[in-house]
This record gives structure tokens, sequence and C-alpha cells, in this order.
């Protein structure tokens, strides 16, 4: 047997939660430079676990950045296509890195994680807005790049500031709130999808965000390293939480249509093909100023040679990455990422076809292993997101 | 009959002149849900080391070797709707083909059970 996706890499070093994971019966694997869990009872139970109760992931390996200064938000949009100024305290938005060319060196979210500093009736200070601060997750692969090319670029007036010692626990699934209530009190009742607060639970100072890379309702946590391992065991005492593995978390996120960096986007793709046009803000692609600008324009004019889609493939045999796509004797894409969806039963994937072959429904072919398996255009998600987005 | 196994964590029946052939408990284990197996075809010759068939988990593809020369007599039409076969009796119904053996000393050199499970647990 051989497995022909696993990479070894020379160092790779542990994260908080290593031992936890490995008491709970994880196999670990190195992913991004790191031991991570792939998975501890099987990837199709955990996969419909999260998809019916809520799944605990340690998403630790991701970069958490916090940029600060009164220039923040103006040496942030110079970076990044989104509106970060217009950007509320505790308002989370997805956005990208973008090089000179337009390509994507990386995918993150930014919150607005301005402190509000309570007034003081004795001192006769009014509350008001502290320093401002943006917190960042990137992908644990790309942080040491993203974190270099943001201290190129910032102006020295703006703090960088890399939380290592933080950990990054998801809680994700329907019952991901009933579970997160249920441990702290009322504490989430009025957070709505990509919205943000800091929480002191006990001696734990928890940021709780409302976000996730499943497609379900579901939270991301940060917390100081060293008390990873007993709020993951309290969490894990609620009857609706199990932890869940990488290999879920790929499966999940595929199903959800949410892009994998490395796989779905590179530098070689732009915000266009890969149809993530949403993480532009109109006012930023009309004003500009921000890296990658006139490329990313000149692609929105043209239209991209090749969008990103969603094929659903027939039969059972999956396709993977690198899979290229066929239109009678033309190859017409690739996969970028593909395999079995445990929701559907049937092999679904995430590729780039010529635009002209990207609407819903076109006909397609797949090769695998010299097989031409066909394959139907299927709009994003696969499986419905259900955010919980409040009214 | 005799059954080996590999070191590719296959094992093989023999039973006069033709083996069966599948992946071991431990190989399944590993490999995680099987989603998908691609068989060979029915009468290819297949040698020793070669490609025969891939198993398909969630996660990725593996490739499954012949464990000797020979050629393919009949493959498993179970798998095709139940590939979950493999994880849930992978030495028995989740067998994958049965060949022809065409040198009785392509055995040597494979481990019996015992030498196996020593062989397993080293890893």
């Amino acid at each position: 047997m051989s497995d022909d996706t696993e990479d070894t890499i020379a160092e790779t070093e542990t994260l908080p939660l290593d031992a936890w994971h490995r008491r709970k019966g994880a196999r670990m694997v190195p992913f991004a430079g790191y031991h991570m869990p792939i998975q501890y009872e099987g990837i199709v139970t955990e996969h419909n676990w999260t998809r019916n109760q809520a799944g605990l992931f340690d998403v630790s390996h991701m970069g958490q950045l916090m940029v600060t200064g009164d220039k923040a938000a103006a040496e942030l949009e110079k970076l990044l296509p989104g509106a970060i100024a217009s950007l509320k305290p505790g308002k989370v938005r997805y956005s990208l890195l973008l090089d000179d060319d337009g390509g994507i060196l990386d995918d993150l979210m930014v919150t607005n994680a301005t402190p509000w500093i309570e007034g003081d009736e004795e001192a006769g200070t009014e509350g008001r807005w502290g320093e401002p601060a943006y917190y960042l997750v990137v992908n644990g692969a790309m942080k040491w790049d993203d974190i270099a090319h943001l201290r190129e670029h910032l102006d020295d007036d703006v703090t960088l500031t890399h939380m290592d010692e933080h950990a990054l626990i998801a809680l994700q699934g329907p019952s991901a709130a009933t579970a997160l209530n249920r441990v702290m009190r009322n504490v989430i009742d009025d957070m709505v999808f990509m919205e943000s607060v800091v929480h002191d639970f006990g001696e734990w100072p928890l940021r709780i965000t409302r976000a996730g890379y499943t497609g379900e309702d579901g939270f991301e946590i940060s917390l100081p390293a060293e008390f990873a391992e007993s709020f993951a065991d309290r969490l894990c005492a609620e009857i609706e939480v199990r932890p869940v593995g990488l290999g879920a978390r790929d499966s999940l996120r595929l199903e959800a249509g949410l892009p994998l960096y490395g796989h779905d986007i590179t530098t070689e793709t732009d915000p266009v093909s890969a149809d993530l046009g949403f993480a532009l803000t109109k006012r930023r692609r009309e004003e500009g100023g921000w890296m990658g600008h006139a490329p990313v324009m000149q692609a929105f004019a043209e239209g991209p040679a090749q969008k990103r889609v969603g094929l659903a493939i027939d039969g059972r045999m999956p396709a993977r990455e690198g899979a290229l796509v066929y239109s009678g004797d033309t190859q017409v894409g690739r996969i970028t990422s593909g395999g079995f969806s445990p929701t559907l039963e049937r092999p679904i994937a995430m590729g780039y076809v010529d635009t002209a072959l990207a609407a819903e429904g076109t006909e397609l072919e797949v090769e695998v292993r010299k097989k031409r398996l066909p394959a139907t255009v299927a709009s994003l998600p696969f499986v419905p997101h259900r955010y919980h987005r409040g009214k | 009959m005799a059954r080996y196994f590999t070191d590719e964590h296959e094992w093989i029946d023999v039973e006069g002149d033709t083996a069966t052939v599948g992946i071991t408990d431990f190989a399944q284990g590993q490999l995680g849900d099987i989603v998908f197996v691609e068989l060979p075809d029915v009468g290819s010759v297949i040698d020793k080391g070669k490609d025969a068939a891939v198993v398909e988990s969630v996660k990725a593809a593996s490739d499954v070797y012949a464990p000797i020369s020979g050629e393919i007599m009949e493959t498993n039409e179970a798998l095709e709707d139940d590939p979950a076969l493999v994880n849930t009796s992978p030495e028995e119904d989740g067998w994958f083909f049965k060949m022809t053996i065409g040198d009785k000393s392509q055995f040597d050199g494979l481990m019996d059970q015992a030498a196996y499970k020593s062989f397993c647990d080293g890893l």
C-alpha cells in the first residue's frame, strides 16, 4: 500500500493540544509543519457528527496576528482589497492578501478587535474606544510568508504581533451554539455570523468569533495556549461535542464550497477567476489603493479565462486534485480539490474550467486513471450553508 | 490453505493454483472509510509489484500492488455496491481479486500470520 498524499516534513512541531489529541485516540499526521489530528473515530463518522451535532476542531496551526496602531486600518487597506476602515468593532470580514499581479497570497479573516475601555466615574473618565486593533487569522502553511509580507509593507507606526502563545479551537455544527451557551450562559445570545467578542470565562480570556470553515453555524475561540487543554475538555464534556480531525474538516469545507489555500486558490489564481469577488468591496474596487488593484480590475473588465466551479461526478470513483477536465477531446480545466461527500454520498470536486463552460448544468468529463467520468457543473455550495445570520 | 502476508499489507490465500488477494485489517484501519475500490480487469496479466487495484478512502487514493505475478481470474463484484466491506470484513468478504499463481517460488520471503503480526507491532 502507498499513500500518495501525506507529506513528510523535516522538523514537525507540536501544538498546545498535542497530548490531548493523542489521549483522545487521534491519528496524528504532519500538516503545515505541525503534528495534527487527521481523525479520531473515522472521517465519515466525524463529518456526519459535525453536520448533525457539534465538532471540536483544533486549528491552532493557523496564524493569529494582531495589527495595532492609529493607522492600522489605513495600512491594512493597502494590502487587502476589502473595506477595513468601515469595519465596526466586533465585526469580521473575509479578505485576501494579493500580490502585485493580483495573485492570491493567502485568504484570511479580519476582525476589528479595537477594545472598549470602560469609563471610571471616580476618575471622571468616560468610556471610549482604545487603540485601533485588527485581529487576523491566516492559513497555517502561509503564516510565515504572510508575516514577512505584512512586516515589509505595513508602516512602522503600526505594530504587528504574532499571537503564537494562543491556541485556536473551532466548535462547528447545528448544536454548537446550544453547547457553548450551556457552558457560558448568555455570552453568545446576541451574536450573529461574522461577529466577534472578547469574554473572560473564569480565568480564561477568550475571543469568540461566530464563523468557521464547515458551512455550519459555529464558533472559533482563541485563548492562551496554557488553557487550551482544560477548555477543550470543558467543551467535550457537553453531550453534543466530539473532537473532529483534519480529514473531516476537509470534506466539510469541500461540501460547503469553501476554497482551500494552496489548492483551490494560489498566486496563480486571482479573485475574479476564483469567484471571490464578494471579498472586494465596491468602494475599494473603484478607489483602488491596494496591491494588485490594476490587474484585478483588468480581470473584472475582461472577464476571467477560467472560473472556479463545483463539479458533481457520476458514479462512486472520486476525482482528486490534479485530474483534468474535458469537453469532448479538449482539455477545458483541472480539478483543484475533490473527494467523496459523506453528506451526499457521491464524489464531488472543485476546480477551474473555461468560462464558457462554467454555467451550472454544463456536462463535462473528468479523467481519472485514464477513465472518463461524467461530471456536471454544480452550484456551490454542494451542501447549503446554515450560518446564524439573525433576523 | 496457506495464507501469506506482504510488507505492503496485503494477504494472499493460496488454494491449489489460485491465489485470493485482499488488504489486511491493519491496512483498512490506516486507510479509514473506504468509498471506492477500482479492481483490475478479469483476464489482465499483472506482474508482481505493479499496480493491481486502487483503494479510495475519503481522504486519498492508495495503490494496491500485485503481491505475485499472474492472470486475474475473478474480482469481488460485491465491492462495487458496498466498498465498505473492506472496512468491515477486510480479510474475508472484502477480498479484492483471484489470480493464477505462475510460479510458487514467488511466496518465498512472504510472511505468515505470526511474522506479519510482529511486523505490524514494530511499525
